[in-house]
């Protein structure tokens, strides 16, 4: 199996440990992954102002995986969500289409509609064999309860991103599951993070956040799980960063699914990046079974 | 003579200017806290930086920064194999050129017992040198001007370094040719330095000359008998062979002068070679008095921009210190464009057209700015545009062969900017998002003006619109829902059951939602159905509506709510440009 790896902006500046454990957990079950500096922003940010910037943007990317002969594998559920939304926008023909197409173009770049978008959990759900994953899960966890957190740009408009059942999502618990940690159930579930508010409306965004971890922690969580940068930002830096303004029970550390799921697999704690997080999250090993 | 009143001009002027270039490190700011310092608190601040460096274990970063990074240019080969040869081949060859060949009397001279520059090694190194420099050079027009490459930006000062290289190199292998073939020379050099006066002798002699060292002479011409070249030999070996090896060893000198044997003697005649001399130190003296105000100050600040780089981190550093630094980097950019070839936000630039979104751009703006240059309000949009549009995704800081750190650049102009108020709508963006952070790190007390600015400028007549005691007008139409080409029209679905504001998040965190946000998602659908497009587009809702799709995903119409809201964004974007002025969707139009 072999991708080209978009990693997008966040990570490679704020969130190196997502990068990192995705690497390692990749390597781990044979997933090849394939760099291409010429990426660049999936034009999530551009759609407030700018329709033609975010349009362009993202399809240049598809464009270069399509160079590549490869299939994308998204680490970033917004990302996920622009390509997505610029694929389903090409599907039809028109005008703003063409132009978009004709400024390729002077790149030296064809964009036909044949690559197809992943993001990493997807990935790890459909395309890595079930019984292979469960084998390699040699570190079980034991009564650890972790609150998944889907990340609103993969699961909506599902129409678009066909990620899972908006309504009643399973892929990412699942996943979860299979590491052996309870993946409880929470209200709020399949909301938002705030992030995309942060720089906005600060207020709305740590709002929006306490509101959930307040909602984890009623349903029991011990762990936040994402599978997002920005999602991870909202719930590791800036709920450090909001520290002690944070009832001390209120307080729910964030673990990246690759984090979570290569501890699980035994790999090596450095590789994953376990204390690249703002919040400790080392206490997890504490719920490893040693057998 | 005018040699000398040329020079001692022209090192006057480089050091005036060198002075100047420093004073203005010391001096320009262009970030906040910069205003808080004076020239004396920051020359203060970098004597005690920099003791502090020197007498610390750091001072052996800064060795192994200065060995990788100025002299063997470890990040310009981590970007290309072929600009570490272009760039090597110029400075090496270059500084090689000046040490030994500029600088012969003063630094050769002391190195070795005899220097002569028309023996070897140096006459076939001088040769080598310059080549090395020439190839260098053209690699760097090819790579400017043939390449391609796109977003590649070339400007005047670009040309300028390139241009006063070819002059200085090209006008001394020309020079070096021309004295070759000279008769006059030869005859000079006859008079000074041979044993004889013989005529006959120097007839032999001549014709060694030109036969073997590519003299062109007006008295004597091949073939030649043998033992007339013997006899001149004879000569050559008592009175030149000392101090002249063969012509040929100044391999492009010599292939010159072949290839201009033909009109050697008229090109003696009118005393190119002092042209050429002329033309030859003036390049050189220009290229140095003109050094401090040109691209070519790189050569200083560049490696002092690594240097302190290495060492300077934003949480350690002092203020001023950083204030310092960022104005050197402004010098220490080559407008090399690696930047720009990574940038994440470079297909903005195609789609907007606002060349100061790319960052190689930006930075030459940013030294006339920070110079004191007055903006008018579309070059102050154009920059404020240029530094909010980008994703801080840092990959300009990783890439820089300069090693600026640009990306807390980006970050101290953008601040800097948006607090002179100005309405920038990319602040109500996920563009904000690290400034958002850094307002957890380090809270502000005028952190929510340029918010609240932006929020006003877009919100446009929206409070008088909104105003329960005012009458509305209904534009209402046929056409008004296929007219507008911006917005989605699938809110003409709406039936009113209000799904998309009892799912909202947003609308949940609020009290009183409907004074926050203007107007509810449901609100927003019927104005949009009514006609009343200025007043949908003014509502706070969509601003802070952080586009999770879930009003989208319930409505049981199938409107698409939050696409809506997007169109409505950019329709408020667009009108508030149209308001304040011209701006990016406006230039785009023209």
């Amino acid at each position: 199996m072999r991708y080209a790896l978009f990693l997008g902006c966040q990570i490679p500046a704020r969130v190196k440990q997502y990068e990192k454990s995705v690497r390692a957990v990749c390597e781990h079950v044979d997933i090849q992954l394939q760099d291409n500096r010429q990426f660049n922003c999936c034009g999530y940010p551009m759609r407030n102002s700018n329709p033609k910037a975010f349009l362009l943007s993202a399809v240049k990317n598809l464009a270069l995986s399509e160079k590549m002969g490869l299939d994308m594998l998204v680490l970033c559920k917004c990302c996920y969500g622009s390509l997505k939304k610029a694929e389903y926008i090409m599907k039809d023909g028109g005008e703003w289409q063409d132009e978009v197409l004709m400024l390729l173009k002077r790149e030296g770049l064809a964009y036909e509609g044949k690559t197809h978008i992943h993001h990493f959990l997807s990935v790890l759900y459909h395309k890595v064999d079930r019984q292979t994953l469960k084998e390699k899960i040699i570190r079980p966890y034991k009564g650890l309860k972790i609150a998944t957190h889907y990340g609103c740009h993969a699961l909506r408009p599902s129409q678009v991103t066909g990620f899972d059942n908006p309504i009643a999502p399973s892929l990412f618990d699942e996943l979860v599951s299979m590491t052996g940690a309870v993946s409880i159930d929470w209200p709020k579930k399949l909301e938002c993070c705030g992030a995309p508010a942060m720089g906005v409306n600060n207020d709305l965004s740590k709002a929006l956040m306490v509101s959930k971890l307040v909602d984890g922690k009623s349903a029991g969580a011990h762990y936040i799980c994402t599978a997002c940068p920005y999602c991870q930002i909202q719930f590791d830096d800036v709920q450090h960063a909001m520290g002690d303004r944070l009832d001390e029970n209120g307080m729910i550390p964030a673990v990246l699914y690759p984090q979570l799921l290569g501890l699980a697999m035994g790999l090596n704690e450095t590789t994953l990046g376990i204390d690249m997080n703002q919040i400790d999250i080392s206490g997890i090993r504490s719920y490893i079974s040693e057998e | 003579m005018v040699f000398r009143v040329l020079l001692f001009t022209a090192l006057f002027i480089f050091i005036l200017g060198l002075i100047y270039r420093i004073y203005t490190w010391f001096s320009w700011k262009i970030n906040l806290p910069a205003a808080k310092f004076t020239f004396t608190n920051r020359i203060s601040a970098f004597v005690r930086g920099f003791a502090g460096v020197l007498f610390n274990i750091k001072v052996l970063t800064l060795l192994k920064v200065f060995l990788l990074d100025v002299i063997l240019q470890r990040k310009v080969l981590k970007e290309s194999f072929y600009r570490w040869l272009m760039h090597i081949f110029i400075y090496l060859g270059f500084i090689l050129l000046l040490l030994m060949h500029a600088l012969g009397a003063i630094v050769t001279n002391n190195i070795v017992d005899e220097y002569y520059s028309t023996l070897n090694p140096f006459f076939f190194l001088r040769d080598l040198f310059g080549l090395i420099v020439v190839v260098g050079v053209g690699m760097a027009v090819y790579r400017r001007s043939l390449q391609k490459i796109p977003r590649l930006k070339s400007n005047a000062m670009d040309r300028y370094a390139i241009m006063i290289l070819a002059i200085i190199m090209l006008s001394g292998f020309f020079l070096e040719g021309v004295k070759i073939t000279s008769h006059s020379d030869f005859t000079r050099m006859v008079e000074d330095y041979a044993d004889t006066d013989d005529e006959e002798e120097i007839r032999m002699l001549e014709s060694l000359w030109v036969k073997e060292f590519g003299l062109v002479s007006p008295n004597v011409s091949g073939p030649f008998e043998d033992d007339i070249l013997e006899q001149g030999r004879e000569i050559h070996e008592l009175s030149c062979l000392g101090c002249h090896a063969p012509a040929r060893h100044a391999f492009i000198g010599y292939g010159t002068a072949k290839v201009i044997s033909p009109f050697a003697l008229w090109l003696d005649q009118i005393r190119t070679a002092n042209l050429l001399y002329f033309l030859h130190i003036l390049a050189c003296f220009v290229g140095l008095a003109y050094l401090p105000f040109s691209k070519m100050i790189h050569v200083l600040a560049t490696p002092l921009s690594l240097l302190a780089n290495a060492v300077m981190d934003k949480k350690h550093s002092h203020p001023a210190n950083m204030a310092t630094r960022q104005i050197l980097e402004l010098d220490a950019c080559t407008h090399c464009g690696s930047c720009t070839l990574y940038c994440s936000a470079m297909m903005a630039y195609e789609a907007v057209g606002n060349e100061l979104i790319l960052p190689s751009e930006k930075m030459r703006f940013l030294k006339s700015m920070s110079a004191g240059k007055e903006l008018d309000k579309a070059a102050f949009q154009a920059i404020q545009e240029g530094v909010y549009l980008c994703t801080n995704c840092d990959r300009c800081t990783v890439v820089c062969p300069s090693g600026i750190n640009l990306k807390d650049l980006w970050l101290s102009v953008r601040e800097n900017l948006i607090q002179k108020g100005i309405p920038e709508p990319l602040i109500l963006s996920p563009f904000s998002l690290v400034r958002g952070l850094s307002q957890e790190d380090s809270p502000k007390d005028d952190y929510l003006d340029p918010l609240e600015t932006a929020r006003n400028a877009l919100a446009g007549a929206f409070r008088e619109l909104a105003d329960p005691a005012k009458d509305i007008d209904f534009p209402l139409s046929k056409e008004h829902i296929t007219k507008d080409q911006i917005v989605d029209p699938t809110f003409s679905y709406c039936f009113g059951c209000q799904n998309c504001t009892t799912v909202c998040p947003v609308v949940g965190q609020y009290e009183d939602p409907q004074s926050a946000l203007g107007l509810l998602p449901h609100q927003i659908m019927w104005c949009m159905g009514l006609g009343l497009d200025e007043m949908a587009s003014g509502a706070n809702m969509l601003w802070d509506c952080v586009t999770c799709y879930q009003c989208q995903e319930h409505c049981p119409q199938q409107v698409k709510v939050t696409d809506i809201l997007y169109d409505l964004k950019y329709k408020a974007t667009v009108g508030m440009e149209k308001r304040v002025g011209l701006s990016m969707n406006r230039r785009k139009e023209r």
